[in-house]
């Protein structure tokens, strides 16, 4: 049985791949690399590599039509759990390390800040998605689980507006972005999705 | 609404030395005679040990004069152990100096590619006494002060560092402001083969990055034109060679790399104010009553910080510097004037 263990080291590989870059920033905090403001530096840093699992995990299904390779399927919830995982721990620093925890400043801020409200909503969207992407989820929702993780693309929205209203000065990281979240969903689009199959032919022949 | 524009002959109550202030010289200048006679042996530029671990610059021989001539410690925190100066790395490895990029870390990567000798500052507009300066001539006349200010990001984090350099109210002074003069409106250089930023066709900044300040906030005796720090000259990335610090105001209003100091009559329009009106005002005063539309400014991170320790400290009015400067906006709504 060597196609399995095949598949389960490409799984643990995609796992040692996520976790990497919280291990480098963790630790070049840890060697004081990190500057002056580390916990800072981890929050940025977090969020947009949650960003990076989110873009990821929604380019699975377009690569998977392009070369049908089952690879990309087999890690697509593990990265959306990525993706939950990055988002809660860019909330945890937000709250642990640039709010110290006060938990009366973090009330008056959710309320007064809108890209901290779309951030959250986005959080939770992405834990629903996360508490439902077990097989008992699936069979239990049947027909309803897929419209319902197509909240993914609302997700995608949502993060790149709490990134925009971020931005002081340069909007050239984040138009990059949002570039790459167009490319990514304009493979959804009907006509593109149905050619996407065909450009693969193409490329085998 | 009639505002008064006092004349820079005029003399405020904020051009009385504080007292605290004059003691505090008169102790440092006793301190100093023994530190000065040990200094002259060693030939050494630095007057302070406080900067023994400060990596040595590239200062031109006439700054490196400057510099030796200080006057150290003449405006000290009135609570050292609170206001502890910042380590120079942090002070030099973490800066908005959009010119070079706009993470903290840029410009720090990327100033190098300012060639800041020779220099040469414009003053114009207002004045009698206007012209092209050579940086040298221009620092000439004055004695170069070290003074150790809070500086509050509009971020909301905060350092604490040793400035060198000239009071504002000097320059504008040799300048000669005629009776048009209002205020003072500063312009950063423009030139995108030396910085990387201006050359990005997404930046929502319209270069020259362009500050301003009301002529008595210019001639008020805390406002510094500050040519180095820590003993030594301005790092790139701090804003080399010269710079504007106003420390009762957001760290935006502190614009660097100047090559351009005009007296107007109206009221310039400064940079953030022209990109984003409703967050950023032409005061800028630190103020923890007045939020930032996204964020709060009741409290700050003092810098450097560590993951256990925010180091969240609340928020002083006008930074802390409200004696000497609160009585400037007398009368004014600082809620309508952020």
């Amino acid at each position: 049985m060597a196609a399995p263990r095949v598949w389960l080291l490409w799984r643990i590989g995609v796992f040692l791949a996520a976790l990497a870059p919280l291990v480098f920033w963790g630790w070049q905090v840890a060697i004081n690399a990190a500057g002056p403001e580390p916990g800072n530096y981890l929050l940025l840093n977090i969020g947009i590599g949650g960003l990076w699992m989110l873009l990821l995990t929604l380019s699975l299904t377009p690569l998977t039509k392009l070369t049908r390779w089952k690879g990309f399927a087999l890690i697509r919830r593990q990265l959306g759990l990525w993706t939950l995982a990055y988002a809660t721990l860019h909330m945890l620093s937000y709250a642990l390390f640039i709010l110290g925890l006060n938990w009366a400043l973090l009330g008056s801020e959710l309320v007064k800040r809108p890209y901290i409200i779309v951030g959250m909503i986005a959080l939770i969207g992405l834990a629903v998605l996360g508490a439902t992407s077990n097989r008992w989820s699936m069979r239990r929702l049947g027909k309803r689980w897929k419209p319902l993780h197509k909240f993914a693309y609302v997700i995608l929205g949502l993060v790149l507006l709490h990134f925009f209203w971020v931005v002081r000065a340069d909007m050239q990281e984040w138009a990059m972005y949002a570039a790459i979240a167009t490319l990514v969903m304009a493979t959804r689009l009907p006509p593109v999705a149905r050619t996407l199959p065909k450009l693969r032919y193409r490329l085998s022949r | 609404m009639l505002i008064k524009i006092a004349k820079p002959s005029d003399l405020h109550e904020s051009d009385v030395t504080p007292e605290s202030i004059y003691l505090s010289r008169r102790r440092f200048m006793g301190g100093m005679a023994g530190l000065g006679a040990g200094l002259a042996l060693s030939g050494h530029v630095r007057a302070n040990e406080d900067y023994s671990d400060v990596p040595e610059g590239d200062a031109p021989a006439w700054l490196k004069e400057k510099i030796s001539d200080t006057q150290w410690r003449a405006i000290t925190p009135s609570d050292p152990d609170k206001d502890k100066i910042a380590p120079f790395d942090d002070a030099s490895g973490y800066n908005n100096f959009f010119e070079f990029g706009t993470d903290k870390r840029d410009p720090a990567r990327h100033a190098g590619s300012l060639e800041t000798q020779p220099w040469s500052v414009v003053v114009d507009g207002e004045v009698n006494n206007g012209g092209r300066f050579a940086l040298e001539d221009f620092a000439k006349p004055s004695q170069f002060e070290e003074r150790i200010y809070r500086l509050r990001c509009v971020e909301a984090w905060s350092m604490v560092i040793p400035w060198l350099g000239i009071p504002l109210a000097e320059v504008i002074r040799r300048a000669d402001p005629t009776s048009k003069a209002k205020y003072v409106r500063f312009e950063t250089l423009v030139d995108p083969e030396q910085m990387r930023g201006q050359r990005s066709s997404f930046s929502i900044i319209d270069w020259p990055y362009v500050e301003g300040l009301r002529l008595d906030e210019a001639m008020n005796p805390l406002t510094l034109l500050a040519m180095g720090m820590y003993g030594r000259e301005l790092p790139n990335q701090n804003g080399a060679p010269l710079r504007l610090v106003v420390p009762w105001k957001y760290g935006f209003k502190s614009i660097k790399s100047i090559v351009r100091i005009s007296l107007v009559e109206e009221q310039p329009v400064n940079s953030w104010q022209r990109i984003a009106a409703d967050e950023y005002g032409f005061y800028a005063n630190v103020n923890p009553q007045v939020d930032h539309p996204r964020w709060s400014q009741a409290t700050e991170r003092r810098l450097p910080n560590s993951l256990f320790n925010a180091n969240t400290i609340d928020t002083q009015m006008f930074n802390g510097y409200a004696d000497e400067v609160a009585e400037l906006y007398a009368g004014m709504d600082l809620r309508k004037h952020y």
